[in-house]
């Protein structure tokens, strides 16, 4: 097994014939956080779905691996079950199926393995309690009324049971109040484990000053212009995007 | 019941073509000849010789419906209309011939009486070969019997009630369940008298290029409660089966009625079928309504809320796969003051089937205070496929309190996405799709009957899932 779980190789991807990703480079390792910022429409999210799959993105072309396989032609379920997650910044509402029902049918696919009905009670409660979430969500239908905080805590929650190698947050800080993001945030520390991998895509820093990244790569018009550490995010705040872009410039 | 796959899918349960022996078979096509040979061999009163006779003049004035589905490939003159099994009417299951009894033992017919059931009837092509009822029923007053029988110990009440609420004028396929119908149930529920597990009838068509016209006539007395479920199925023929039942249900003041149907003809089977309810004050009439199978539908149970207070829901979900054309609704016709009335309907179309959702909301002149919402969802489950909602709404007063609500489309390609991100396949995310759009339909049914609308569902998606 190499040493990088995911490397991203000369990445091109366009959406309905647009091409957005233009030759992205990027590895993370076993247990490290990335943060990938950059300005609206610099392909942030792009990034995040070619890496999980989505069929509306077409890689036109570089590869992507995942522990060492070439995962690029993958179907979005099989990369799931290789370990990768990713967050929705919008994640979708599925009128008439519980929560509950739905994470145990998530977690048996995803495992091969059928849970009994009692363990996985057992094991949502016990994520559920860590996550400060009332009981009441596992019978909710997914997402369905769930407000944006509701939401993306149910998106860390599914985190928590499918544990995951590579978690993709996408935008996850976005349409939260601080209270909401510090919670939200607090949550994902406790839920990563040690070898667990999280690349956070973001356009504002606040979320970085709770989950500390590792490295920091700013990625703009499809290419990630600079690499960092957490130092870089803090650099952001102060100067802008727009200096970076000026700075591209010259 | 969020089940994504299940395994057992047991589909040949349902095409089991039995070798039985027929004892009479009447000539193709419907002449006064046939109509008095099925009246000779029931050994019926006068009157009801004549109330055939009668409809069929109906029948043959009557034009071919030009709305709906396309009924221009089902010819009157090939269809068998009475076909019988050579088989008495029987009180115990050993006494059904056994090439019969197998049929609806692999239905579980046999098994669903014994563990959940007040009673059953049970009808192979034209006539009731088994019926019974839990005999603490019985002693409480409950009468249900098969149609023949009925007309022969109660002749004064059938007389009364038949095709008095669905009169063989109504339309084409009225005179011809009128001129041609054979077995079906009567059930009477006494005054205050609450029936508190299902009654059921199962309608199995065997013989191919044949007809059923079964009639089912249910009185719910003032207070009374009561469940009917009924379920039907056909194994599958090249020529064109026709199916016209008719369903008459009088509930009376105070009374509640709850008539839940799984439908899965074969796919060459018409099945273009009456069901109508009146209701009477502070009654409360429910259907619960799953049609899979057939060939063309046309069905639209309705409710007549003619009492101050009644009220009625209407609870469907119809599937219609490769070469099917269903064309379902609801008629909630408000007579009196104070009556309310909610529909839910729910409409799949996969592999080029169609599906078209067709509602009456009629509230009358006098019927002032009236709640009522419709709410009807189609969803498509590829390109090829289509869905349609075609609702008539006439209100005749200014005090009506109404919500409509309409919505067809196709499956979510984003949601679809973001459950394979979960690590569903395509299909299983498809699968459990529709099984939450379903949702509102297999909860409101008892446990054992949700469990076949799954299965029927899983069918509908075979080769969807994996």
């Amino acid at each position: 097994m190499g040493k990088m779980l995911l490397e991203v190789r000369d990445l091109r991807a366009s959406v309905e014939d647009k091409e957005i990703l233009k030759g992205i480079n990027l590895n993370i390792g076993r247990g490290e956080i990335h943060a990938i910022m950059g300005p609206n429409g610099s392909g942030k999210s792009t990034l995040c779905n070619t890496i999980m799959g989505n069929p509306s993105y077409m890689v036109e072309g570089g590869s992507i691996f995942f522990e060492g396989d070439d995962i690029t032609g993958m179907k979005v379920n099989e990369r799931a079950k290789r370990g990768i997650f990713l967050s929705f910044q919008y994640p979708e509402e599925i009128e008439g199926i519980t929560l509950e029902n739905f994470l145990r049918t998530a977690l048996n696919t995803v495992t091969g393995k059928n849970q009994s009905i009692l363990g996985f009670k057992k094991l949502l409660k016990e994520k559920m309690q860590l996550l400060e979430m009332k009981d009441e969500y596992a019978e909710r239908y997914l997402n369905v009324g769930f407000s944006g905080g509701e939401k993306k805590k149910a998106e860390i929650l599914q985190m928590a049971i499918l544990n995951p190698k590579l978690v993709m947050l996408d935008e996850i800080d976005s349409g939260l109040d601080i209270d909401a993001l510090r919670i939200v945030a607090e949550s994902i520390k406790k839920v990563k484990t040690e070898d667990m991998s999280i690349l956070i895509v973001t356009h504002y820093n606040r979320i970085l000053d709770y989950l500390e990244p590792d490295y920091v790569h700013v990625l703009m018009d499809g290419r990630i212009v600079r690499n960092g550490d957490s130092g870089l995010a803090r650099e952001l705040e102060e100067t802008g995007y727009e200096a970076i872009r000026a700075e591209e410039l010259i | 019941m969020a089940k994504t796959v299940i395994n057992d899918i047991d589909f040949s349960r349902y095409n089991i073509k039995a070798k039985v022996k027929y004892r009479h078979k009447t000539a193709k096509g419907l002449t006064p000849e046939i109509v008095e040979e099925i009246s000779y061999l029931k050994g019926e009163p006068d009157w009801m010789r004549e109330f055939r006779l009668k409809s069929l003049e109906i029948y043959n004035s009557k034009p071919m419906p030009t709305w709906g589905v396309d009924l221009s490939e089902l010819n009157i003159d090939e269809i068998v209309a009475y076909i019988s099994p050579d088989a008495e009417k029987a009180k115990t299951w050993d006494d059904v011939p056994k090439d019969i009894k197998e049929t609806f033992d692999r239905l579980g017919i046999p098994e669903a009486e014994k563990e959940y059931l007040a009673g059953v009837g049970a009808q192979f092509d034209s006539e009731v070969i088994y019926h019974n009822i839990k005999e603490q029923l019985e002693k409480q007053g409950v009468i249900f019997e098969d149609f023949d029988t009925a007309l022969k110990k109660y002749p004064d009440i059938i007389r009364e009630y038949f095709m008095k609420c669905v009169p063989p004028t109504d339309h084409k396929f009225a005179a011809l369940h009128g001129a041609i119908w054979s077995g079906g149930s009567f059930v009477y529920v006494p005054k205050g008298v609450k029936v508190e597990t299902p009654l059921q009838a199962y309608f199995r068509m065997n013989a191919p290029g044949t007809g059923q016209f079964e009639h089912t006539l249910i009185i719910v007395d003032e207070g009374a409660e009561a469940h009917y479920i009924e379920g039907c199925s056909a194994p599958q023929y090249s020529v064109s089966n026709l199916h016209a039942g008719c369903v008459e249900l009088y509930v009376k003041k105070g009374a509640k009625l709850r008539y839940s149907t799984i439908e899965n003809w074969s796919k060459n089977t018409y099945n273009l079928n009456t069901k109508r309810a009146l209701v009477d004050e502070g009654a409360s009439m429910i259907w619960v309504s799953g049609s899979f199978g057939s060939k063309k539908t046309m069905l639209y149970p309705s409710s007549v809320l003619r009492g101050e207070g009644a009220t009625s829901e209407y609870t469907s979900v119809t599937f219609a796969a490769k070469g099917q054309h269903l064309d379902t609704g609801a008629k909630m016709i408000h007579l009196a003051p104070n009556t309310s009335s909610k529909v839910v309907a729910k409409s799949l179309s996969k592999d080029g089937g169609i599906t078209n959702f067709r509602g009456l909301l009629r509230v009358g002149p006098k019927a002032t205070g009236v709640k009522t919402t419709v709410q009807c969802e189609g969803l498509m489950l590829d390109d090829i496929s289509r869905s349609d909602t075609l609702p008539i709404i006439e209100i005749q007063n200014d005090y009506v309190d109404m919500g409509y609500e309409a919505k067809v489309g196709k499956i979510s390609e984003d949601k679809i996405y973001y459950l394979m991100s979960r690590g569903l396949s395509e299909d299983e995310a498809k699968a459990l799709i529709v099984k939450g759009f379903v949702e509102p339909i297999s909860g409101s049914l008892p446990l054992e009957y949700a469990v076949e609308l799954n299965r029927l569902i899983n069918i509908e998606m075979e080769g969807s899932i994996g």
